[in-house]
């Protein structure tokens, strides 16, 4: 389906109050009370008609979420989560809540919009004020429907695939990040609302770049998204997630949790440019990201590729990583963080090598403004049974004036004598005659910044979709603005 | 076009410019000829508006406007162009994508609409190749690992594609071959016109055979000297710095 019918239906619930369940609702609002607790797991499994075997997987993960200790931040500073005064199933408020023309929206996010050069119809989307306007930008999966099914692609909602495919799903889910890994992966298990499920047959390589440009945020239903992609024995999946549009709440958590399974000679591309609200520049307001991606090459000669553009989000806390199991599998990491004002990130990768003449390579570009904090946290494991693994990564950091900070912290750790590591890292500051030199052949200073970060970040942005480079260049660009004088 | 009266420049508390006047007319180049650490490059930055230097007296006329009130990007887009002494590579940006860059800043200066993708890629295309500049450099990142000559070379591109009205090269001839100094010199006689205006810092009287001058002056220790005809700079030739600064 599903995404244009599971639109309908979220559209459907929008309109309608729905009290079924008992709630104390408020008038304008379809929501559950704030709070964590088994009734709201119960609610959201209901909500969304899952088979038993799901609710009880769920209940099981929040068991494991109350045993496991809170995380304990590195280099962050986080203010303590109250999981009680959290809403854990955000159906937006009533449309009535929402700004009914664009005259209502903060001129400045209409702004980046046109910077961004998306029409004013999807501004519309994404301001959640025409949601109909939602089922074009799904058009992606729709077009194709016919084309992905003849090869027997699946590509729906991970709540769709709960039903239709559950012994995929059963199989599969939280076989890479297991629910107890650590809290936030316990966390988004109990509770997880919706997110894509992809699985590409033996033998087939997927014709389209797949993508979720959009959709999940659009509903609002994105704090704990889910997703799990599957490229079977010689497939192959290019898959996309969406500029994610900048949202004007407080604080708001969102905890991902990311699946990716590659078998025998199979390939997975995730990009991701990731816009989340930053909040102000007083650093007020903005999304908690906190995400964990992980994929698993456990065929042989696997490959799992990472790519992503964040510049979004108050906090970013995300590794994504590859766990390199089948002989002479391959993974990749190619990031940009960046991050302006009192924004603070905290990312990198772990490649953990575990099959023979497997092989990983990091490529990872921070850029701190204002009075923001960037680190690159990564980990290089290579166990004893990892002979000739090779390890390259390559960390640099750009720093725009003089009061943010960039952090690298490699780990490494190898058990392996054949096996080689290389770590090279550069911080510089942005350079002065650089920027006067494109200032003298014509580009007002913010120009200037955006076309040096973006040489800066080229040999990451060019790992991107064609379609998805240009917009992540401007994005780089809107997101340095006013970081110079 | 450009009028400097009595300009003081420091920098770092250290004076460089001392009480210097310069006046060039619409279609007029002059050449500026000076010993080094006189003060030529520094000139150059004040008139484009670099940081950092103080200006202690003096003004600057520019087409009527005070040159000093505005922005380095203004100034450019203005129509004052600096050929730099040493330009700066940067690093991940496709030469061409850059020459596109800076056109379109200038036209979205001047209310224009961008250039279209065609009519750019055959503006390049001939400018280039006047320059014998070939299309693979101009897909390399700009001025990565260019030898000394091609910056140089890249700078009279990037100058003829945007037309500047005045144009300062910055011993643009130091480092070219003796074919690329005659292209080079070749570029600028095909820009010279009656409406903009050169001012030309080299050492050798060599480029001066190529690009005539309508006056040459001599510069030292941050003031002009001596001003004259294209003869001063065979004088200088024949004499050196120290001889004619002496009976000036
Ligand atoms: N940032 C600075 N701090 C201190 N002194 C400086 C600075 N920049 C330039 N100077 C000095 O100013 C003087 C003039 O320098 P400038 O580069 O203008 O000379 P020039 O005439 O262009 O010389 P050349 O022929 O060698 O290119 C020199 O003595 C130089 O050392
Ligand atoms: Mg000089």
């Amino acid at each position: 389906m599903a995404a244009t019918e599971q639109t309908i239906k979220q559209v459907n619930t929008l309109g309608s109050s729905d009290y079924k369940y008992g709630f104390s609702t408020e008038v304008d609002e379809i929501r559950p009370p704030k709070g964590l607790n088994e009734e709201i797991i119960k609610f959201i499994s209901a909500q969304k008609d899952e088979p038993e075997w799901m609710l009880e997987w769920r209940l099981n993960a929040f068991k494991v979420f109350n045993k496991l200790p809170k995380p304990q931040w590195a280099k962050l500073n986080i203010p303590e989560i109250d999981y009680q005064d959290c809403y854990y199933y955000s159906i937006p408020k009533s449309l009535k809540d929402k700004p009914k023309s664009l005259d209502e929206i903060d001129p400045e996010i209409l702004k980046t919009y046109e910077k961004l050069g998306i029409p004013l119809k999807e501004q519309k989307m994404l301001s959640g004020i025409a949601v109909d306007a939602v089922f074009d930008s799904v058009s992606v999966a729709t077009t194709y429907k016919k084309q992905l099914s003849d090869l027997g692609i699946v590509f729906c909602s991970i709540s769709e695939a709960v039903k239709t495919h559950p012994e995929l799903v059963k199989k599969y889910l939280g076989s890479v990040i297991p629910v107890s890994d650590h809290s936030f992966a316990a966390l988004n298990s109990a509770v997880f609302t919706d997110g894509s499920f992809i699985y590409i047959p033996e033998g087939v390589r997927c014709p389209v770049e797949l993508s979720t440009y959009f959709r999940i945020n659009a509903m609002n239903t994105g704090q704990f998204e889910r997703t799990l992609i599957i490229a079977d024995k010689d497939s192959y999946v290019s898959y996309l997630e969406g500029c994610t549009a900048p949202m004007r709440d407080e604080n708001q958590l969102h905890a991902a949790n990311v699946e990716l399974v590659a078998l025998d000679n199979a390939e997975i591309k995730y990009s991701t440019v990731q816009n989340w609200y930053p909040g102000d520049k007083e650093g007020k307001g903005g999304i908690y990201n906190f995400v964990t991606k992980r994929g698993a090459c456990r065929g042989k000669n696997s490959k799992i590729s990472w790519t992503q553009v964040e510049t979004g989000s108050a906090i970013t806390w995300k590794y994504p990583s590859c766990i390199l199991q089948g002989d002479n599998s391959k993974g990749e990491f190619y990031s940009v963080a960046i991050t302006n004002n009192m924004q603070q990130a905290d990312t990198g990768t772990k490649m953990i090598h575990i099959g023979k003449n497997t092989s990983s390579k990091i490529i990872s570009k921070g850029i701190s403004a204002g009075k923001a904090n960037n680190t690159y946290r990564g980990l290089v494991n290579i166990l004893s049974k990892a002979k000739n693994a090779r390890n390259f990564t390559q960390c640099d950091s750009l720093l725009i004036g003089n009061q943010c900070g960039a952090h690298t912290v490699p780990y490494i750790e190898s058990s392996n004598s054949d096996s080689m590591v290389e770590h090279e890292a550069t911080t510089s500051k942005i350079n002065e005659d650089q920027l006067f030199y494109c200032q003298q052949r014509g580009l007002n200073s913010e120009d200037a910044v955006g076309l040096i970060v973006n040489g800066f970040c080229k040999e990451v942005l060019q790992h991107l979709p064609m379609e998805f480079a240009v917009e992540a260049q401007k994005l780089v660009a809107i997101s340095l603005e006013g970081s110079v004088g | 076009m450009l009028e400097i009266k009595n300009l003081h420049v420091s920098i770092e508390e250290k004076k460089i410019i001392k009480g210097l006047d310069l006046s060039i007319n619409k279609g007029e180049v002059h050449a500026l000829m000076g010993p080094n650490g006189s003060g030529k490059s520094t000139l150059s930055y004040v008139l484009s508006g670099k940081d950092k230097y103080e200006i202690n007296d003096g003004t600057i006329d520019y087409n009527g406007k005070n040159l000093l009130e505005l922005d380095v990007d203004e100034r450019a887009n203005e129509g004052l162009f600096l050929a730099f002494q040493y330009p700066m590579e940067i690093p991940g940006v496709q030469t061409s994508f850059f020459l596109k860059t800076a056109i379109n800043s200038k036209r979205k200066y001047l209310g224009q609409s961008e250039m279209d993708a065609l009519e750019f890629a055959k503006l390049m295309k001939s400018k280039a190749e006047e320059l014998n500049i070939s299309t693979e450099m101009l897909k390399r990142d700009l001025n990565v690992n260019y030898s000394g000559g091609e910056k140089k070379k890249q700078e009279i591109l990037q100058m003829s594609m945007l037309s500047p009205k005045m144009a300062i090269l910055d011993e643009t001839d130091s480092g070219l071959d003796i074919d690329a100094l005659r292209i080079v010199s070749e570029g600028v006689n095909k820009l010279r016109n009656s409406d903009n205006s050169f001012l030309v810092i080299t050492h050798y009287q060599r480029l001066l055979n190529y690009i005539k001058p309508d006056f040459v002056h001599i510069i030292a220790d941050g003031k002009i000297v001596k001003s004259g005809d294209y003869s001063l700079a065979l004088e200088l030739e024949e004499k050196g710095y120290e001889e004619i600064s002496q009976t000036a």
